[in-house]
Formats: structure tokens, C-alpha cells, sequence
């Protein structure tokens, strides 16, 4: 069945405050979600006062800033800190988001910041995604073609065939939309989810690609693929502005034209 | 994850490979709806003016043939659309393969045995 109730140790606890300095005038609070498998003990929620005139405008410019001059423990990724290494992504003000792309002026109150839901933590703001990577292996997101490589030329396609990516090339791999998916939380071992449906769904609508059939046989599956029940949070959610439930959809509309 | 086997990602994500099906039961699902939505606001306004009727009257109205015929229409398109959404449901939450087997049998069973039973209760009164 389901699980309804939270498994052992999953309680969030009220954790430590940390006071921003009494000279502070822009003061935010940034309650952040802490875990350390190390420690054994229940998952807390530390406040760390900041002072905003002293901060980037993005969130993930308060955690830098906190880990900096704070509470160098704090963990969580980041690496290219302008949306499009995708490592930053986690649940802020309820919304799964890149820290990246989120203006601090955008959450009001307190900026609550969770690692993205339902995945096992692996410390702090750091989820595993390990099964989410392996599934993104299982749709072999590259170019698979039966036509050997043109000697001395690329692989050419229309400019119409090449706009037929856009929407779908700029996905950073972040997981925001998966993570926000019930069908994902409750049946992510075996639904592929919306981020790795994309990438699919990528290459098939890329005309140079010749294994179209196969990759829909692979992905024609009660499981792999129709655990999507059109919710549309992953459209909702997407920090890049993309829509990977009309990939889906379309997916599952060439399923049935083929038959 | 917390996979106690030492099987990779990979190999515990390919598992053993699509079922290559699922299509049909997705469409069915739609069809149905779409069928559904005359079916059942002709019902429904038929059966608010049968208001105030005995049994009689309604057994001689069901006794036209094409009531007869739309109203076997509309319960088994119901039923079919209900058989197929509870398989949704029940493939959602029961994560038990025993459990989840069990279900889909005993729900397919009893969504078979009242569409039988309500065919049957119509052609009664019809024929």
C-alpha cells in the first residue's frame, strides 16, 4: 500500500536560530532543512537570519552567504549559480525551484527551503538521484541512427525539424518537475517520470533519429509511462519555463496513432 | 537507494523491459468519456422527467428499443469507464504485487458481474 504515515525519523525538528548582527536593517529569515545520516537523530529546521543589504538577490546567493559566514556545514550542490548546470534545485517556499534562478524578494515571510520531496536525503539539501540518473540512461538520451555517418559532412536537418527541439534542449536536468509528481513519489522506481519522458520524447521528435519505433516500444508500459495522469505540476514547477507534460502527451498521442 | 542487492541503477531501472502495453487502455478510457457525456445527460434528463412515476410507467418507457438500447449503452460504457479507472487507482497505491493482482481480479470480476446483471435487468424489461 501507500504510505500514509512518515517513516521512523522523518519528524522535522525545530533546530538552532542564528541572530543576524543588531546593526542589520534588511533582516530575512531563511529556515533551512538540516539531516545528517551520520548523527542518527530526526531531521531539524535551523533558522539563519540574514541581512539582505549584505546579500545577492537570488536564494542561492543567501545559502553561499550562509555556509560562508554562518554554518559552514550547511550542504547543498551548486556549481554554474545562472540556471543552466541544474545542480541547485530543491524545494524553496514550497515550489520545487533552482536557488539559483529564485529571487529572495520573490518569497514572502520566511524563505522555508527543503531538499526537492521524496527522495532519500542524502545530507542537508542534497537529495539521490541516483535512480533518477539511471532512468535518464534507460531512454539513451543520443543520437541513434541505422544510416552510417555521412563521410565528410554532419548529419543535416531542416531548420522547421530543428525548431521542433526548442522547448525541450533547454532542460538542465535539475528534477524539479519529477520531484514534484504524485505519480513519481508514489511509483518512481518504476514511472520514468516527466524530466526523463522529456529527454525521451527529445529524441524521438528529432528527425536525424532512426530508432523512433524502438524507443516507443520501450516506453509503451502501464508503468514506464501512463503512471502520468496529466497533474501538470512538472509544467507548474519547471525553473526554465518548459513544458514536459505536452511531451508526454505527445508521446502518448504517437502511441496511438501508430497502432 | 537503499537497494540491498548489489544490482546496479541501471540494471534495477530496465528491469524486465516495457510491457508494451498500456496504449489501448488509455484510449479505451478517453473513448469512453467521450461517449459517456451524451449518454449520460440524455439518462439523467430522461430519468429527472420520470419523476413521480410508478414502476409501470417506467417499465413501459425503459421498453422502447431505443431506450432500451441506449440506456445497455450508457451502463456499459459506464462500467467499462469505471473498471478502467479503478485499475488506475488500484495500480497507483497498492504497491503489494500479491495485493495489487488480488484487487485487479476481484474489481474486473464485480465491474463483469454488474454489467451482466444490468444488461440482463434491461432486456428483462424490455423484451
Amino acid at each position: 500500500m501507500a504510505e500514509f504515515t512518515l517513516p521512523a525519523n522523518s519528524k522535522v525538528k525545530i533546530g538552532d536560530t542564528h541572530k543576524a548582527s543588531g546593526d542589520a536593517k534588511r533582516v530575512r529569515a531563511f529556515k533551512i532543512y538540516r539531516y545528517d545520516p551520520d548523527k542518527g537523530e530526526n531531521p531539524r529546521l535551523d533558522t539563519f537570519e540574514v541581512d539582505l543589504d549584505a546579500c545577492g538577490p537570488m536564494v542561492l546567493d543567501a545559502l553561499i552567504k550562509i555556509k560562508n559566514e554562518i554554518d559552514p556545514s550547511v550542504t547543498f550542490r551548486r556549481s554554474c549559480r545562472e540556471g543552466i548546470c541544474g545542480s541547485c534545485s530543491m524545494n524553496i517556499d514550497g515550489t520545487n525551484t533552482l536557488a539559483c534562478l529564485k529571487p529572495i524578494d520573490e518569497v514572502r515571510g520566511d524563505v522555508k527551503i527543503y531538499p526537492l520531496p521524496h527522495m532519500e536525503v542524502i545530507k542537508d539539501l542534497v537529495p539521490d538521484l541516483s535512480t533518477a540518473y539511471a532512468q535518464l540512461a534507460s531512454v539513451e538520451p543520443w543520437l541513434k541512427t541505422k544510416t552510417p555517418p555521412p563521410p565528410t559532412t554532419e548529419r543535416l536537418q531542416s531548420i522547421e525539424d530543428r525548431e521542433k527541439l526548442d522547448g525541450m534542449w533547454e532542460c538542465v536536468l535539475c528534477f524539479s518537475c519529477s520531484t514534484s509528481c504524485p505519480s513519481y513519489w508514489w511509483n518512481g522506481e518504476r514511472y520514468l517520470g516527466p524530466a526523463v519522458l522529456l529527454q525521451a520524447y527529445r529524441w524521438i521528435a528529432d528527425s536525424r533519429d532512426e530508432y523512433t519505433g524502438e524507443r516507443l516500444d520501450d516506453l509503451e508500459d502501464p508503468f514506464r509511462l501512463y503512471r502520468c495522469h496529466t497533474i501538470m505540476n512538472c509544467t507548474k514547477t519547471c525553473p526554465k519555463g518548459l513544458n514536459p507534460a505536452k511531451a508526454i502527451a505527445e508521446i502518448k498521442k504517437m502511441l496511438v496513432m501508430r497502432r | 537507494m537503499s537497494d540491498k542487492s548489489m544490482r546496479t541503477d541501471l540494471g534495477r531501472v530496465r528491469g524486465m523491459g516495457s510491457a508494451k502495453e498500456g496504449v489501448h487502455h488509455w484510449w479505451m478510457q478517453r473513448l469512453t468519456a467521450i461517449a459517456l457525456v451524451p449518454l449520460i445527460l440524455w439518462f439523467v434528463a430522461s430519468v429527472a422527467g420520470l419523476a413521480g412515476a410508478g414502476h409501470a410507467e417506467t417499465a413501459e418507457w425503459l421498453a422502447q428499443p431505443l431506450v432500451a438500447i441506449a440506456v445497455i449503452l450508457m451502463v456499459v460504457a459506464t462500467l467499462y469507464h469505471a473498471a478502467l479507472g479503478v485499475q488506475v487507482v488500484v495500480e497507483d497505491y497498492i504497491h503489494h504485487e500479491g495485493w495489487k493482482f488480488c484487487w485487479l481480479i476481484t474489481m474486473k470480476f464485480i465491474f463483469l458481474v454488474l454489467g451482466v446483471g444490468a444488461v440482463f435487468s434491461v432486456l428483462k424489461l424490455a423484451l
